[in-house]
């Protein structure tokens, strides 16, 4: 699904994020990326959703190299993308159903297919009976899930997460980290950048930790 | 035909909820269709100005007459007879003898100087002729001038209707200023649009960054701004058009007044349908320019890429 070939990033500024990183995460598969602050795990996640293009080497999603899509093409192949944000990005002037049914009012769907999508998104993250509500009266937490419903409200086969649980308490970070479990294990690709290593040790998969620009393969944890 | 009809209601969606957004902040908004109304409304004035201007003017065609004034040593006879051949001429419609006697009476009573002109041994008026020429004042009567120029019995003509000619380009030469007025307002309704769509980009900023995020196409972006943009000049229009039927219910009752001192009853011509429709589609038009130019230069801005 995501395939890393030797990709370095130099930001304008002269600060090198990324210097020869090489991955693959296979489709289904779930994974973290650790490191520092800095470390260049924001950078990563940005070359993969488009928001950044490589300085060098190639980056391919899907089979397909994101060099190769020009910028008209780029709103499209995001559509493919769900992305979970550290401050969730939440619309204030617009409810919950509105902010997660965003992603789909860009498409072709009709509205009562619309409803229907943004209803089970939202239930599935638990929050259906505050479709109504202003997201800025809600917990962080709760933000955080209506970020993760709009992020999966149209089904793609690929969820990145940028530090989804940096402003949440050990409790409900753990909350939002089965949530994606379970979205992996109905066959969303997951990749989530953290710096809680503390929160992955209780959980075991994949683990990349990004070391002066290179993408380190780290030892996963051993089970419960 | 179910793709179209989509997309068709995503624009009207777009439509109804850009003039939504506008009404939302009413004071503001309306202080921009307030300017752009003023700005449209004047190169539009101007033109229903000009446009009175030459309608009156035409109504002064039938005025389009020589005056011959004959040599003061041809008699009635001669005057009389020369007037019949005149009129034999394909290009004149009528030749009238003013006789110099009639004349000197209609002088007498109508000028004032009545006692004046009673102290002259001689009546110093010559016979004179009134030609009508069988075309309209805009055709070519240089021919005919220069005819009866060369008569030997002509004193001097002179064509009535040359103030005519002269009011006809001055009228012109403002048009040609209105053109510019109107190219240099329209510019500043652009300008005036783009800067507030600026803003509203601005605000709006947080929800274009998500929007394009989640894979929002810069088209999509770019529609709820083109619409305001859109809005924005057509009641910028609405404005123009009632500005204009109020100045022109104001300068109305003078207007007739002196209409009437002239024995006319001219009555002011306001914006036809199709102007009236032309000023609206004119402000749409330049509001929508002024957001196309707008959301081009700073949604790249808000690109995240």
């Amino acid at each position: 699904m995501i395939r890393f070939k030797n990709v370095g990033k130099r930001y304008a500024s002269g600060r090198e994020a990324l210097s020869g990183a090489s991955f693959h995460l296979e489709k289904g598969d779930m994974a973290f990326i650790t490191g520092p602050s800095g470390a260049g795990k924001s950078t990563l996640l940005k070359l993969i959703a488009l928001i950044e293009r490589p300085t060098r080497g190639t980056v391919l999603i899907d089979n397909q190299n994101t060099s190769r899509i020009p910028r008209r093409r780029i709103p499209y192949f995001r559509r493919k993308i769900g992305i979970v944000f550290q401050d969730h990005k939440l619309l204030g002037d617009r409810n919950v159903f509105d902010n997660v049914a965003l992603p789909l009012l860009i498409g072709p769907l009709r509205h009562r297919e619309i409803s229907r999508r943004v209803r089970a998104a939202l239930d599935q993250v638990s929050l259906l009976e505050y479709e109504k509500s202003s997201p800025l009266s809600l917990s962080t937490g709760e933000q955080q899930r209506v970020g993760i419903a709009r992020a999966i409200a149209s089904r793609p086969a690929l969820v990145i997460a940028d530090e989804p649980t940096g402003n949440l308490d050990p409790d409900l970070s753990l909350e939002i980290m089965r949530l994606f479990e379970r979205f992996n294990q109905v066959g969303v690709t997951i990749l989530i950048a953290t710096h809680d290593i503390e929160l992955i040790d209780k959980l075991h998969y994949r683990r990349l930790r990004l070391d002066q620009g290179r993408v380190v393969e780290m030892p996963q944890p051993h089970g419960h | 035909m179910n793709f179209i009809s989509r997309y068709l209601a995503l624009h009207y969606k777009n439509f109804i909820s850009a003039f939504t957004r506008i009404t939302e902040q009413p004071l503001g908004s309306l202080m921009t269709i307030v300017v752009i109304g003023i700005a449209l409304a004047l190169p539009a004035g101007l033109r229903v100005m000009v446009n009175n201007l030459s309608v009156m003017s035409e109504s002064w065609d039938a005025a389009a007459d020589f005056t011959i004034y004959l040599e003061m040593t041809v008699d009635e006879k001669n005057a009389n007879e020369l007037a019949r051949n005149i009129e034999q001429r394909s290009d004149v419609d009528s030749a009238i003898l003013i006789d110099r006697i009639e004349a000197l009476a209609e002088f007498q009573s109508y000028s004032g100087f009545g006692e004046a002109l009673e102290m002259l041994e001689a009546n110093p008026l010559p016979h004179a002729l009134v030609i009508s020429p069988t075309d309209g004042p805009n055709s070519d009567l240089s021919e005919l001038a220069m005819a009866l120029e060369a008569m030997e019995e002509t004193a001097l003509v002179q064509l009535d209707t040359a103030w005519v000619e002269r009011l006809r380009s001055i009228l012109n030469l403002i048009l040609r200023v209105v053109d510019i007025v109107t190219i240099l307002l329209g510019f500043g309704v652009i300008v005036v649009i783009g800067n507030t769509i600026r803003l509203e980009i601005n605000n709006r900023q947080n929800e274009i960054e998500v929007i394009k995020l989640v894979g929002g196409s810069n088209g999509y972006v770019r529609r709820p701004f083109l619409y305001s943009g859109f809005w924005y000049g057509f009641g910028g229009g609405i404005i123009a058009v009632f500005t204009i039927w109020v100045a022109l219910s104001l300068v109305n009752s003078s207007a007739t007044l002196l209409a009437q001192l002239y024995n006319s009853d001219y009555r002011l011509i306001g914006l036809s349908l199709k102007e009236t429709l032309v000023l609206l589609g004119t402000g749409a038009l330049l509001g929508w320019s002024g957001a196309a130019i707008a959301t081009v230069r700073h949604l790249r801005d808000a690109d995240p890429e």
